[in-house]
């Protein structure tokens, strides 16, 4: 198999991070407002299987170590959707297809941490506080980038969907989270009513600790969120609310997103991705899982419309599974998975790894796709480019990290 | 006598409805200053402050009248009860209740013959229309309903179960140490089979465990079916495996809960394994299975039941049995001992007790807890052989345990929020779903953390703004009485703040300007109610 563009472009070795130049100040300095750039952060929590999302169908290894669980090649019966002439897209994933088509989705595979670690816990740990192996990182990288944007004050620059706060996002800046949708959209709280309220705030509002902080964010983004969600529901009172809690991730999120221009981060997890049993191929638990995803994806960009320009969504999980399928038509722990990054700045299309095929000699530890690229350098990208972070601001984020790839070209230009 | 939890089998439609039409009240409404002023002072340490944390912190909360009882008995008397609670009776309702839940008390082999598959199929007439038939679309509907009323009628025992003993039982500490073990040895409800087995798993291999030796705990649910099924380990099968039938289910390795084992329940991610002893200890698990479901009649599954209470089975013809070296010791082959063996090296462990001890010592003291501590609970677990009971006792002597720095320090989990909420009300609850219902959406549905790792007891994980607003809207509606299918029983004032002898400024000047009858509320909701 040949070796990627990917690696001609990583060939220029140790570059101190891909970074942004002098006009990065100058955007960083205004106020967030029409035109601001976003980031989304999707995480698939429990390791999902990057091998089945997006399918090195030109490899014979990938079929001969995974008989049970492979998806097939392009044009086969439940076969992968063609990329190129390498890989191919799980057959669930279809409603990404057309942002593939129009340039706007990419990978990177063979991506993911460079620390060693197979425990979920720990390896999501590391993804979210943004230092692999170190484990006393008190904030999460999405906090800290917080820090680095230009502040609106806006209750709702940061928003969390669910009802605990990520590590991802832990750390001195604001964070607003929301329950998944729900029938009735967002629900009545008691600090709705203005004469508890009153009390409350005058329990809470001036403790100046974690919990009279957590109070004042909470009303004031209950506030936010209820009045734009609401205003959204009366306007799209046609349809039903969705009841797949999944598709609803995209629909609230990306309502937020278009609607108020003081949103710049989002995060949302999905879990249930740790398929050691019966994880199927083109159809059976996993496909089901990517459908919901790629639904829900598909979705959080047609309600973004023309924000998608202004907006990257980038899917990460915290680590893939092994390249041959266990025991028990599953698959278990690993090392290398794919990241997907979506957006109107994205230079779509392609499929980036330094990729040196399933072949035996090339696997980590002799069972896993290897780590060729790291997590943070497609993040670091993503964040000095898109934006706008400078690279004392990229040192903050992800600390003693210099990036060894020139990745500038994840993005057009 | 206080009543058992009807156990409601319906789903509700509730939701914490916004409360509206409070008026303000004339001064006069509310509680005199000298009221106020005789329980919301800053405590010095005294007895009764004592009093205070040790029912903080090993009950779920004081009920109106506790703090007094432990001064009457003194401190020390009542921590010597709660670590043996045989002489503490349960009331006669709540034993009877208990006794006559399915999920607690079946096996788990009954547990699938009354609510798996074979009552399942009977439901659907499915025997009757003969082998092979296909079932018509009635029967599938029928099949779909008993499916649906099974699975809600085993959730709402286990946790009617869970709330009536920690809203109502005197073992309060027991209490504790079921949800921290269970916790520790988290299964989830939405796994599979393991809808019918979470009652029977925390009732035969947590419960009567919770005081005892570590390695007797590890052993118990290493053996039960709810493990086995929830990681996996029932397929887990010597690589290559011959015996392997055409569905292909047996035909190898299955690591997962050889890692969750270490990582987890023993030794700690940073124990000192590697890669290799999972896979090892993976090897050493090979044929620890569920006792066979489909082959034969119903007969025989109760046989099996009887001499498998847990459930398990070991199947040696899918046991791996190759030498074995895990953590640098020699596992010679001998089938299910090696299991065993196994066992006790992890139990044994340093690296276990000084995991042990961390998480006893986050749980019960401090989220950050002092490595003297952890030092001195290591010590113990080592030298009594992992005896919790001891354990136990030198934490709450330690001086660590009663250094006020610790004290209120720790915020509440939404499963302790909602049961100190109760208690500190007294309450009646008629209807447990609204509970399930509250935990779930703070976002710790009980039985159902989907990942081996449980729920973890610390202020990060739990403290976020729309939560807090969430847990407001609780104590409004258990404050005001409008939460139907519950009842509190707050008298008065005093009897709350009786109970919270430690109220900043900003509350207790809050609750003087605030009419009586919102107090409930107000301190129910508190900053002060959500620490412990």
């Amino acid at each position: 198999m040949n070796r990627r563009e990917f690696l001609k472009n990583a060939s220029l070795a140790c570059i101190a991070s891909a970074l942004s130049g002098v006009n990065s100040w100058a955007l960083a300095s205004a106020a967030a407002g029409p035109g601001t750039k976003k980031l989304i952060i999707v995480f698939l929590r429990g390791a999902v299987d990057g091998l089945s999302v997006v399918v090195p169908y030109s490899d014979s290894h990938y079929y001969s170590v995974r008989s049970g669980i492979a998806i097939p090649r392009p044009g086969d019966e439940g076969g992968v959707l063609k990329l190129d002439s390498d890989f191919g897209l799980h057959p669930s994933l279809a409603p990404l297809l057309p942002l593939w088509q129009q340039g706007n989705l990419a990978f990177v595979h063979a991506s993911g941490s460079p620390d060693p670690s197979r425990s979920h816990f720990d390896a999501q740990d590391f993804m979210e506080s943004g230092t692999p192996g170190v484990k006393m990182t008190g904030t999460g990288w999405m906090n800290r980038l917080l820090v680095q944007l230009p502040n609106n004050h806006s209750p709702v620059r940061a928003i969390n969907v669910g009802q605990i706060l990520p590590r991802i996002y832990q750390g001195p800046s604001q964070v607003a989270s929301f329950a998944p949708a729900q029938q009735n959209g967002i629900k009545q709280k008691a600090i709705d009513n203005p004469v508890l309220s009153q009390y409350f705030e005058s329990m809470y509002g001036s403790r100046g600790d974690a919990l009279g902080k957590a109070f004042n964010e909470g009303v004031s983004a209950h506030r936010t969120i209820k009045k734009e969600l609401q205003e959204e529901m009366v306007a799209a009172n046609r349809g039903a609310p969705d009841a797949n809690a999944y598709r609803g991730f995209g629909t609230q999120m990306g309502t937020l997103f278009a609607k108020d221009p003081t949103v710049q981060l989002g995060f949302i997890a999905v879990g249930g991705w740790d398929t050691h049993v019966n994880q199927g191929n083109s159809k059976g638990q996993l496909a089901n899982k990517l459908g919901i995803l790629g639904r829900g994806l598909a979705e959080l960009v047609n309600k973004l419309g023309p924000e998608l320009e202004n907006t990257i969504i980038c899917v990460v999980s915290e680590f893939g599974r092994t390249v041959k399928e266990n025991g028990n038509g599953g698959t278990d722990h690993g090392h290398g998975n794919v990241m997907m990054l979506l957006g109107g700045g994205i230079a779509g299309g392609k499929v980036h790894a330094k990729w040196n095929g399933l072949g035996n000699g090339q696997l980590y530890e002799g069972r896993d796709l290897p780590v060729t690229t790291d997590f943070r350098s497609v993040l670091a990208t993503v964040l000095g480019e898109h934006m706008s972070i400078s690279k004392a601001g990229l040192q903050n984020i992800f600390p003693d990290f210099v990036s060894r790839d020139n990745l500038q070209y994840l993005l057009k230009g | 006598m206080r009543k058992a939890l009807a156990c409601c089998c319906v789903a509700l439609s509730f939701f914490f409805a916004p409360v509206t039409g409070f008026e303000m009240s004339p001064a006069s409404d509310s509680v005199s200053s000298a009221a106020l002023a005789a329980n919301l002072t800053q405590e010095p340490d005294n007895e009764r402050a004592r009093a205070f944390h040790v029912l903080q912190r090993l009950t779920f909360g004081p009920a109106p009248g506790d703090i007094k009882k432990v001064q009457d008995i003194g401190v020390e008397q009542f921590i010597q009860q709660q670590l043996n609670p045989s002489n503490l009776q349960l009331e006669q309702g709540l034993q009877q209740s208990l006794s006559e839940k399915d999920a607690l008390n079946l096996t788990p082999l009954e547990l699938f013959i009354k609510y798996g598959r074979p009552a399942v199929k009977l439901a659907g007439g499915a025997q009757a229309a003969g082998r092979g038939a296909k079932p018509s679309v009635e029967q599938k509907k029928a099949i779909q309903k008993q499916v649906k009323e099974n699975y809600q009628k085993l959730y709402m025992e286990s946790a009617s179960a869970r709330f009536e003993r920690a809203l109502y039982s005197p073992r309060q500490l027991q209490e504790l140490m079921a949800d921290f073990w269970f916790n520790h040895f988290n299964i989830s409800f939405d796994k599979g089979l393991d809808h019918l087995w979470v009652g029977s798993f925390e009732e035969q291999a947590i419960r009567p465990h919770v005081f005892g030796r570590f390695r007797d705990l590890l052993g118990a649910t290493a053996h039960h079916a709810g493990m086995l099924f929830y990681l996996d380990n029932w397929q887990n099968s010597v690589a290559g495996n011959q015996a392997a039938k055409s569905k292909g289910r047996f035909k190898g390795l299955n690591e997962n809960y050889a890692r969750e084992l270490m990582e987890l329940h023993t030794l700690g991610v940073d124990g000192g394994y590697k890669q290799k002893d999972v896979v090892e200890l993976a090897r050493v698990l090979t044929g620890l299975g569920i006792v066979n479901r489909s082959a034969g009649t119903l007969r025989n599954l109760q046989q099996n039941s009887e001499r498998s209470p847990m459930g398990y089975v070991f199947d040696s013809k899918r046991h791996d049995f190759g030498p074995k070296v895990l953590l640098g010791h020699q596992i010679r082959a001998s089938g299910e001992a090696e299991i065993e063996e196994a066992l006790d090296l992890l139990a044994k462990h340093p690296s276990t007790a000084k995991h042990i001890s961390f998480k006893l010592a986050q749980y019960f003291v401090s989220d950050n807890p002092p490595p003297a501590l952890i030092d001195k609970l290591s010590k113990v677990y080592l030298a009594s052989d992992g005896n919790i009971r001891e354990i136990l006792n030198t934490l709450f002597h330690s001086s660590e345990f009663f250094d006020p720095q610790y004290r209120n320090a720790k915020f509440k989990s939404p499963y302790r929020y909602m049961l100190s909420a109760l208690r500190a009300s007294d309450a009646d609850v008629e209807r447990p779903a609204l509970l399930t219902r509250f935990l779930k959406q703070q976002g710790q549905p009980l039985f159902q953390c989907l990942t081996p790792d449980g729920y973890k007891c610390t202020q990060s994980a739990w403290l976020n703004s729309d939560a807090l607003l969430n847990r407001i809207s609780f104590a409004s509606g258990l404050g005001t009485g409008r939460m139907p299918g519950v009842t509190a029983h707050i008298t008065s004032t005093a009897d709350l703040t009786d109970m919270m002898p430690i109220l900043s400024a900003s509350t207790q000047n809050t609750l003087r300007d605030a009419p009586a009858r919102l107090h409930p509320v107000l301190l129910l909701g508190s900053p002060e109610f959500m620490m412990y």
